[in-house]
């Protein structure tokens, strides 16, 4: 039986010491979604993208992706994050490799691609990130936004089936904000599955299938953004969202 | 005698030491290159034994001094393990050992101040972690790691003189051996000094071009 669900998130646990991040979390997202999570700083919202591909390792719980498991699958989780992108807050691009290096290297790497395929490759993602212009210059030459925008394409490379965004344009002001999000949001368009930890709630209205709100560990409200965003049930979410519109 | 007559009859004589000197010194970069680089990686990403094993390493081949080090090897250690080795194999090698532990806390210092996101992120598109070491942290850790590597040459150079304790034909045990035979000491000692003077300068000159080499704008120290 195939579900009809890309990626499946059951009941997650994490501690850091005796402090609870994750207090059981839930749920389910189908092929192309974007799924937006919103909520406080320091409720788990990063915490669940990194165990979702096991930068850190839940104490409990499951992952599935198409029905495979990744959590507790040893040493084949490289080849589950091949199929689970992730982009940072801080970019992460590799220092020493340019624009474009930065791109192929992992097809190269780890799909052992031929550099001339990978480089053709890689050129392709930057310009689906309009960045192909930059291919040969290094992360230092870069804006916020072009990094953050080199790091998107260096994740599309590896064809992924979801990508997580861990706070995309936190580090970036308010300009650089909108060109990244113009990327993403085209990549929404193109039917890519997404999970997004954000505070743009424009992003959230505009382009999520599916809002969840989290805090304390735990998901308070989920829905699409319509309702989550005008009319949230719970009075935490209403809290919250009422304070982000004061801004 | 007259000096010219003495630096012409014992200058190539001399000068013969300078591949030895070049010789010890190259063989103790590598072997110091060879073994310190994975006392690193085992000191910052290996288990608790492997961790403890670096670390006694690195301790014992820095706290004693060079010559006991080297007489502990030539009088002892090797002939103990039944090797006979020729003392220039010896010198070679106690450098290099010693360097090892020296080159090891430098590279260890560049890997661990590679930003930890570059391996979250190599993790992150699929690599495995001794992958992700290879292609990404390394490659930014030895550039980091330059500067103080180039500190390395100079010290080996100097301290291979040593070798002339156990009878190495390097340059100092060449430079005593004509002062005993013309008995001519200021000039010839001289002599031997600006060969280890030229010798310095034109290693740094080496280094600097690869330091230039693998340059990368807004990344690391900029080439001297």
């Amino acid at each position: 039986m195939t579900s009809e669900y890309i990626l499946r998130i059951v009941d997650l646990h994490k501690n850091f010491g005796d402090r609870e991040v994750l207090h059981g979390i839930s749920f389910n997202v189908k092929k192309g979604e974007t799924v937006v999570f919103i909520g406080p700083s320091g409720t788990g919202k990063s915490t669940l993208l990194r165990c979702i591909n096991q930068l850190t390792e839940p104490d409990r719980g499951h992952v599935y992706i198409d029905d495979d498991e990744v959590t507790g699958c040893g040493h084949r989780i490289s080849e589950y994050r091949q199929r689970i992108g992730m982009v940072f807050q801080n970019f992460n691009l590799f220092d020493h490799l340019t624009a474009v290096q930065n791109v192929e290297i992992a097809p190269i790497r780890v799909r052992k691609m031929k550099p001339a395929d990978a480089r053709e490759k890689a050129m392709e993602e930057l310009r689906r990130v309009g960045m192909q212009d930059w291919a040969d210059h290094y992360p230092s030459e870069l804006s916020g936004g072009q990094a953050q925008r080199v790091s998107i394409a260096r994740s599309l490379a590896m064809d992924p089936e979801v990508i997580l965004f861990d706070e995309p344009t936190s580090a970036l002001d308010p300009e650089l904000t909108r060109e990244v999000l113009e990327v993403m949001k085209d990549l929404a368009k193109s039917g890519m599955t997404m999970l997004v930890v954000t505070h743009e709630m424009d992003f959230a209205r505009s382009v999520a299938t599916e809002v969840i709100f989290m805090e304390g560990g735990q998901i308070v409200e989920q829905g699409p953004p319509a309702e989550i965003m005008k009319n949230p049930k719970h009075p935490r979410t209403r809290e919250f969202i009422g304070k982000i519109a004061e801004h | 005698m007259d000096i010219l007559t003495i630096l012409a009859q014992w200058g190539p004589y001399l000068l013969g030491g300078i591949a030895v000197t070049v010789g010890l010194v190259v063989s103790a970069l590598v072997i110091g290159f060879v073994l310190g680089l994975p006392i690193a990686l085992g000191q910052v990403y290996g288990s608790r034994v492997i961790r403890t094993i670096a670390a006694v390493y690195v301790w014992f081949f820095r706290g004693l001094p060079i010559l006991v080090l080297l007489f502990l090897f030539y009088f002892g250690i090797f002939p103990v393990l039944g090797l006979d080795f020729p003392a220039f194999v010896v010198g070679a090698v106690v450098l290099g050992l010693r360097g090892a532990a020296y080159q090891s806390q430098i590279f260890r210092g560049g890997i661990q101040s590679v930003a930890e996101g570059q391996m979250t992120a190599a993790l992150s598109l699929g690599m495995t972690p001794w992958m992700a070491v290879k292609t990404v942290i390394l490659p930014q850790a030895l550039r980091i790691s330059l500067p103080g590597w180039s500190n390395e040459y100079p010290e080996i150079l100097t301290d291979s003189a040593v070798c002339y304790a156990i009878g190495v034909m390097e340059l100092l045990t060449r430079t005593s051996q004509i002062v005993s035979q013309t008995y001519v000491t200021m000039p010839v000692y001289i002599a031997c000094a600006g060969i280890f003077i030229l010798l310095n300068y034109a290693g740094m000159q080496v280094i600097y071009k690869v330091e230039e080499k693998f340059a990368i704008p807004g990344f690391g120290v900029k080439a001297g």
